[in-house]
């Protein structure tokens, strides 16, 4: 057992709209490039949002169709390569740890419905539950099939865990992995959330549950979080891979961490299903539990790495939160969303994994798209370009669609 | 040190009814029949829900608002939290749910795989963005998602302290078992409420699970008896537990219905010497010592390949078994959780002293839990 209840990291990898990998990734949010742009993969006539800030595999080249399944198998395995090699671990003997996946749930699109039902002897759902077993589907479909495709590719110990609390999973899963190191039941862990959910039926959705933004005539700006004239978010993929480690376990195998989660805290939402209690108190508890669970006072946070999602209700709220806890004069705030939009599953992770570079290198990402000041929003948002200043310890908040609220206490130094 | 963990809330339902006493009697009767459904989703069998009253746990506007899986583990939180006398302290549990797909509009479903025979191949891909837009209910997306589940658990009955939902079949709701055991043993949780819900009558679920060869082919036949591949029948169920430092439940005079001694959780790749045998003998190493003679098993084998569980029960010495899919079918994320909470309620009922609760998934995942009565 380790003294110490930070958990250190000593791998990180990532695949976002703004490029495969963390140096691509990073230089380009820093830059406040956006990767949001029209869709291609799927016809988009009639729809009221037509762009998302997805991320295209080779594979699907000429219109060809990937599965989201197989996607989030991609984003996930080449994050994760990347974070192992950084680490040192992995390779042909396996990880030495278990996996923790956070994914959005996988289901049976309507492509492969149709093209299953073309060969049901029967019509309707009789037809489909009694169409001949199709292995390469269920081998992708079922909800175990994710993780258990992972946990064998990077030879992962024990059973792997697989959750969603839906915008808060990037954040809950590397809770779950901080826990199994604290409690001593894992020495590191190989922890992965990643987003493949853009597709014609997710997209939807969200639309008719009026979430997203519609500005179709300029979709690199659509994501404005904080700024005035925002009208929702915007949809996106990617991922990001941590490799989470005891102290004990980093400092034996000579492991140099790139940086240290301090803690995390949670709150559930019980006001509505999909819009969080407007005054706050709930994000203002998870909050104050991760600074809590941290050991830190809030006048010791340097930078909160937000969860803005540019909807009108979330910046407002998380505004008046970040208020309560840090009183008239925040630490500066910014939104990774304005860039590289709200990979729901993966957001949490992807902005563990900017919280960490951005102490690693004293650069703060900027909002991009701010343009237009909201009255009811007084932070320092870093407006559109990215500033330098020392940061040693970040906020990373991340507040589910659902009412599950998480926030991470990220640092320099244990 | 850990912390000692009981058991001090149950909410079952099953296709027996609602409660302890039909399922204790279930379990004291050698001779059981099952509730079965054979016509509805021929030719697959299924172990239908009773009709609940789902009013006597949550409002109406929340009823309005959630599919059949949602209500049903809403109800089972609600009953769970009852028995526990836990619900004015529900802003301090936390929840932890296994959570599986949500429910699909199927009727639409079916209406586009009609409608859509008559668009021309070109315009079908515009047709179906129209059609899935102007034919989608929102609030049906909302029971769509996974996490849902935990969400209406906490707008209806409060538990918010903290909440997560693991994915991944059967062995979601082993892991959620064995996350809230490690945090209330831990001390990061005093107590945790821990469950799934699985609605059998969905011509969804068969299909995703008839894509994977699960679903039984064939007439209902005991877990035991079912010949090679196997298969399982789909059985309605809704059960949560609340797990409590014995500590807590002491000083708030809470009654135990047992004690979770021990949750396992392994993933064989099933093929060459990786076998489930395998790895859930790699389990039962870490709780062999704790285990007494005469230590009843109850089993939440799916019905696939159940030789391969069966194999390594023998070699284990405990006995007799049950298998809880011939009692109340199978409630694939909420299997191995009704299996425990089955468990307890013979430790209680004086059934069973010491239960081995074993459970092979159906696709992948083994897991084994201790239950003792108190």
């Amino acid at each position: 057992m380790s003294q110490t209840r930070a958990i250190a990291v000593t791998g990180i990898g990532l695949v976002t709209p703004l490029g495969f990998g963390v140096v691509d990734s990073w230089a380009a949010l820093l830059a406040g490039k956006s990767g949001v742009r029209p869709i291609t993969r799927f016809a988009t006539d009639n729809l009221k949002t037509r762009f998302a800030a997805s991320i295209m595999l080779p594979e699907e080249s000429g219109g060809r169709f990937v599965s989201a399944a197989d996607r989030l198998h991609a984003y996930a395995g080449s994050a994760a390569e990347e974070a192992l090699a950084m680490a040192g671990l992995g390779g042909r003997a396996g990880f030495p740890g278990p996996l923790v996946l956070g994914m959005p749930p996988i289901e049976v699109e309507l492509t492969d419905r149709l093209a299953l039902l073309a060969r049901a002897d029967a019509p309707g759902y009789a037809g489909l539950a009694a169409a001949a077993v199709q292995p390469g589907l269920a081998d992708r479909t079922l909800m175990m099939a994710s993780p258990a495709r992972l946990a064998a590719r990077f030879g992962t110990s024990g059973a792997p865990i697989s959750l969603t609390t839906a915008c808060a999973t990037g954040v809950t899963a590397i809770q779950v992995a901080m826990e199994a190191i604290r409690f001593g039941e894992a020495d590191c862990v190989l922890c992965i959330s990643a987003e493949s959910s853009i597709q014609t039926e997710a997209l939807i959705r969200f639309s008719l549950l009026q979430a997203l933004s519609t500005r179709n005539d300029s979709p690199e700006t659509a994501s404005r979080p904080f700024d005035a004239t925002r009208d929702g978010f915007v949809m996106a993929e990617g991922a990001a891979c941590l490799v989470l480690e005891s102290a004990a376990h980093a400092k034996a195998r000579g492991a140099r961490p790139l940086g240290w989660v301090l803690g995390g805290g949670e709150y559930a939402d019980g006001f509505h299903r999909t819009r969080a209690n407007p005054d706050g108190s709930t994000i203002v508890t998870a909050m104050q539990r991760a600074l809590a669970d941290a050991g830190i006072a809030p006048e010791q946070v340097d930078y909160i790495n937000a969860h803005g999602t540019s909807t009108p209700e979330n910046d407002k709220m998380e505004s008046a939160g970040i208020h309560t806890v840090f009183g008239a004069t925040p630490p500066p705030v910014s939104s990774n969303k304005s860039s590289i939009g709200h990979s729901i599953s993966a957001s949490g992770a992807i902005e563990a994994v900017f919280s960490l570079l951005t102490i690693r290198d004293g650069m703060l990402p900027p909002t991009i798209n701010y343009g237009t000041p909201d009255p009811a929003i007084t932070l320092d948002v870093v407006p559109n370009v990215a500033r330098a200043a020392k940061v040693a310890r970040v906020l990373s908040n991340s507040f589910g669609f659902g009412g599950q609220n998480s926030c991470l206490m990220l640092g320099a130094e244990p | 040190m850990t912390a000692e963990v009981w058991i001090t809330g149950i909410g079952l339902v099953s296709s027996l009814g609602e409660g302890a006493a039909p399922h204790v009697a279930a379990l004291a009767d050698p001779g059981f029949q099952p509730v079965l459904d054979r016509e509805s989703f021929a030719p697959f069998t299924i172990h239908p829900l009773p009709a609940l009253p789902f009013e006597t746990q949550m409002p109406r506007r929340d009823l309005r608002q959630m599919e059949t899986w949602q209500r049903l583990g809403v109800f089972a939180a609600g009953l769970a939290l009852d028995s526990a006398a836990a619900k004015p302290l529900a802003a301090e549990i936390d929840l932890m749910v296994a959570a599986g797909g949500g429910e699909r509009d199927v009727a639409l479903d079916e209406a586009i795989f009609t409608e859509i025979t008559a668009v021309p191949p070109a315009e079908r891909p515009a047709w179906l963005n129209q059609r899935i837009a102007g034919g989608l209910r929102p609030t049906l997306f909302l029971a769509q998602l996974p996490n849902l589940l935990a969400g209406s658990i906490t707008i209806v009955h409060g538990v918010a302290h903290s909440s997560r939902s693991l994915m991944g079949m059967e062995l979601a709701g082993a892991d959620a078992l064995r996350l809230a055991l490690s945090r209330v043993a831990h001390g990061a949780s005093q107590m945790t409420l821990v469950g799934a819900s699985l609605n059998p009558a969905r011509w969804d679920e068969l299909m995703t699970y008839g894509t994977a060869g699960l679903n039984l082919a064939g007439a209902w036949q005991p877990v035991a008896q079912r010949p090679a591949p196997g298969g399982f029948c789909l059985g309605g169920l809704g059960c949560f537990l609340l797990l409590e430092a014995a500590d807590h439940a002491r000083a708030r005079g809470a009654p135990p219905f047992a004690r979770l001694a021990h949750v396992g959780t392994g993933m064989a790749r099933r093929e060459a010497d990786d076998t489930a045998a395998a790895s859930a003998a790699t389990l039962f190493g870490k709780l062999r010592d704790r285990l007494r003679p005469g230590a009843a098993v109850l089993s939440a084998a799916s019905g696939v390949d159940p030789a391969a569980e069966a194999g390594f029960l023998a070699t284990t010495g405990a006995g007799p078994i049950r298998h809880t899919g011939d009692l109340i079918g199978h409630g694939v994320e909420a299997s191995f959780p009704a299996a425990v909470a089955l468990a307890a309620l013979q430790a209680q009922a004086g059934l069973a002293p010491q239960t081995l609760v074993s459970g092979f998934g159906a696709y992948r995942g083994e897991a084994l839990a201790l239950v003792e009565a108190v």
